[in-house]
């Protein structure tokens, strides 16, 4: 090894600037964790511009009564790749791409604890989103028109049987929701083998950064939640192909039961996406509040409580497929339980801003937005809970207004709050932050005009997955007001794609800690190298960066 | 880079983190066992449910003798890794042999019950619930039992070849713990399918 060593750095000096297929081989084949991290998020960039790129047409299609701008067959195939986009190759993606560039780093480790398992979830996950997409070419086995699924996110039974989706659509949907879940229980696993073994002298759990902690629950969620859904996978190929009859219901098979496997998964995947969100809150709030966060074993116990508590919520969505009530009643109390560790954590990060000196950067400005929106969100959420009122607005756009507010109002923001936090790290420089307040500010915008209305024509009536209405609804004014909010949050879109492309070439140099935070990651330069850490370090308290700027006062001797 | 901030490294004490590959394992198991979870689920759902016949106690017999080889098969693999921990390399080979063949033995009796299921019962995975959800529960099982005896022949062939050292006790552990999770299960699929479903 030593006497290769120079060799290769002879090398390296030698030849500066790679041919580009060195340099896409040098992708390809990586297993470094921040590099499959940076892949993950700009593959799920590129999805969440085609999965907003969908939800702009339609938006255009219900601006105003019986329109036709799309047909009533491609407004199916929209909602549908819209919502599998979203959920599947874009939030899982990018937010298991932060987890894999920060986990490691924060936990002072060289690297995830399996790399090549890590690299391998990551072109598994890739391959499920571009089979998705492949089937607007193959979805009618190539024989000339393609299509794309048209079945819904959900996918109920029995309209996903051969006889009620011919062709090859509906298997391209499940084979990719497959290939994505067993990307997402192989990344999960990865995260948490990575926190428990991992950690550098001197972290045990009780300093381990929250980020950390919340990744690890919100792993643990995958293996019991998503694994359901595989399974559920699997027996709708074998109905598909093999001719079983799980969801026939000619057969006497069931389609509640879809529903129940579907939700089983369904619902304990909303928490393994807001746990990251919540995850970035942790991290950011108290550097921009300049505290340590408030509470820190009452934000990891609530965590580890909502995860509990998520895997018994899932029949909520399910309100009127007509349960017992006892089931019911079970559902609706289990649903607000929940409320009670998430209301820990929005008190906690009150808490941690009261009395800060708040430092209102783009990221801190996301993370309040954030904290407003989940509130609210959780608000709808404990009516939508109460199955009587469920079953007024089951199935409504007061639902998708909800749980809209919980995926881009609260996940959304969180993440571009990361954004503008990481991403000096990431590439060394910082983004702009007059860019990132134009960003800010048409987002919110755009985000309250959308969806704080799209709440009244649910209440209305207006039920989702409905590619036109009547005139006389009355809903017109309103859907006019929700499509118009559209436009700005695409234009903020723009700006911040344009602000990360060009902040990457001409952004402010970073250094190795722009926020003087406290959290291991900045302890290296930006971006970091191969090896992440010189030398391993060693902890002492949940500040290390803190314990080294300040050696009068470390964080070790309160904690 | 020499900016970087300075972290003090001076590991004295005996720091000491779990075995990675435990670690993954456990977690792979808890996945996997969600994913038997709801196909006992489905199985228990239909029970009795199916429109047609054949019915499970018509053609379902007890299958005591290759039960009773895959769960000693746990117990060979266990001999296996504690005879590498002390170092007795041929004897490890032997036990991993024993796996190997109880494993086998047992994946024979499930394709010849498949095999009388079919050509004698006339009972498919299209035939009724029953056949639906029975096939596609033992065969999940099966499959898993396949891929647990690639990986102990894979160890095998290095047992004999001598590629198989007290260094690699931590990969044998790992698994044997994969091993024995197959093991568990069929356990429970034995109680649900053949003692509890039987008669529903």
């Amino acid at each position: 090894m030593a006497t290769h060593a120079p060799i290769a750095d002879a090398v390296q000096e030698a030849a500066p600037r790679r041919y580009w297929l060195e340099v896409l081989h040098d992708w390809v084949t990586t297993v470094d964790h921040k590099k499959i991290g940076l892949m993950y998020i700009g593959y799920a960039l590129i999805f969440m511009l085609i999965g907003g790129f969908q939800a702009l047409l339609m938006r255009i299609q219900l601006a105003v009564p019986n329109n036709t701008f799309v047909s009533p067959q491609v407004y199916n195939r929209l909602f549908t790749m819209h919502g599998t986009t979203m959920v599947f190759f874009v939030g899982m993606p990018i937010l298991f791409g932060f987890g894999n560039y920060l986990v490691p780093l924060m936990i002072g480790a060289r690297d995830m604890a399996f790399p090549r398992l890590n690299a391998f979830s990551f072109w598994v996950s890739a391959f499920a989103g571009i089979l998705l997409y492949f089937s607007y070419l193959g979805g009618s086995g190539l024989y000339g028109a393609g299509t794309a699924p048209d079945v819904s996110w959900f996918a109920y039974a029995p309209l996903t049987a051969r006889v009620f989706s011919p062709g090859h659509s509906t298997d391209y949907w499940t084979l990719a929701v497959f290939l994505s879940g067993i990307g997402s229980i192989g990344t999960a696993v990865n995260i948490v083998a990575t926190a428990v073994c991992m950690r550098c002298p001197g972290m045990k759990l009780t300093r381990m950064p929250l980020l950390v902690w919340l990744y690890t629950v919100m792993s643990g969620l995958v293996f019991v939640a998503v694994s359901p859904l595989t399974a559920a996978q699997i027996m709708l190929l074998l109905d598909r192909y093999l001719g079983s009859h799980f969801f026939d219901t000619q057969a006497g098979g069931s389609a509640i039961l879809w529903i129940h496997f579907f939700w089983i998964f369904g619902h304990p995947e909303v928490y393994v996406l807001v746990l990251p969100a919540f995850a970035f809150a942790n991290e950011i709030i108290p550097v921009f509040s300049r505290k340590a966060i408030f509470g820190y074993p009452a934000m990891v116990a609530a965590s580890v409580g909502i995860g509990f508590i998520s895997l018994s919520v899932w029949a909520h969505h399910m309100f009127t497929v007509g349960m017992t009530s006892g089931a019911n009643t079970f559902f609706t109390l289990s649903t607000m339980a929940v409320s009670v560790p998430t209301g820990i954590k929005i008190f906690n990060w009150l808490a941690t801003m009261w009395g800060g000196k708040i430092h209102f950067t783009t990221s801190m400005k996301f993370a309040v937005g954030f904290l407003f929106q989940f509130l609210i969100a959780g608000l709808t959420g404990i009516m939508l809970a109460v199955s009587p009122f469920d079953w007024q607005v089951h199935n409504t756009y007061f639902v998708i207004a909800h749980f809209h507010y919980v995926l881009v109002g609260s996940i959304l923001f969180m993440i571009f709050s990361a954004f503008y936090y990481w991403y000096p790290k990431m590439t060394g420089r910082m983004l702009s932050e007059k860019l990132g307040t134009v960003h800010f500010w048409l987002f919110l915008i755009g985000f309250h005009v959308t969806f704080d209305t799209m709440h009244f024509p649910g209440l209305l009536g207006m039920p989702r997955h409905i590619y036109t209405y009547q005139v006389d609804r009355g809903w017109g004014t309103l859907n006019m007001i929700v499509s118009s909010g559209a436009i700005f949050q695409a234009i903020a879109i723009l700006v911040f794609v344009y602000n990360m492309v060009n902040s990457y070439f001409r952004g402010r140099m970073a250094g190795p800690d722009p926020w003087d935070a406290w959290t291991l990651e900045w302890a290296v330069p930006s971006p970091p190298p191969h090896y992440n850490f010189a030398v391993t370090p060693v902890v002492e308290s949940r500040r290390p960066l803190w314990d080294l700027k300040h050696p009068d006062d470390p964080d070790s001797q309160y904690e | 880079m020499s900016e970087a901030a300075f972290i003090n490294s001076n590991a004295d004490v005996p720091w000491v983190m779990p075995s990675r590959g435990i670690v993954g394992m456990c977690c792979l198991i808890i996945a996997e066992a969600s994913i038997f979870i709801i196909f006992i689920a489905a199985y228990v759902y239909y029970l009795g449910k199916s429109l047609t016949g054949p019915k499970p106690h018509e053609v379902l017999e007890l299958p005591i003798f290759t039960s009773i080889c895959l769960l000693s098969s746990s117990a060979t693999v266990h001999f296996a890794v504690s005879a590498l921990e002390h170092g007795k390399r041929s004897l490890a080979t032997l036990w991993l042999a024993a796996t190997v063949l109880l494993g086998g033995i047992f994946l024979a009796g499930t394709a010849h019950e498949w095999y009388q299921l079919i050509y004698e019962h006339g009972l498919t995975i299209r035939t009724n619930l029953f056949g639906t959800t029975f096939y596609s529960l033992v065969g999940l099982h099966a499959s898993h039992v396949i891929v647990g005896l690639v990986m102990l022949t894979v160890a095998l062939i290095f047992s004999l070849t001598g590629g198989l050292t007290t260094r690699h006790i931590n990969r044998l552990e790992v698994l044997s713990l994969y091993w024995h999770f197959v093991d568990a299960v069929w356990v429970v699929v034995f109680l649900v399918v053949y003692v509890l479903g039987r008669n529903a």
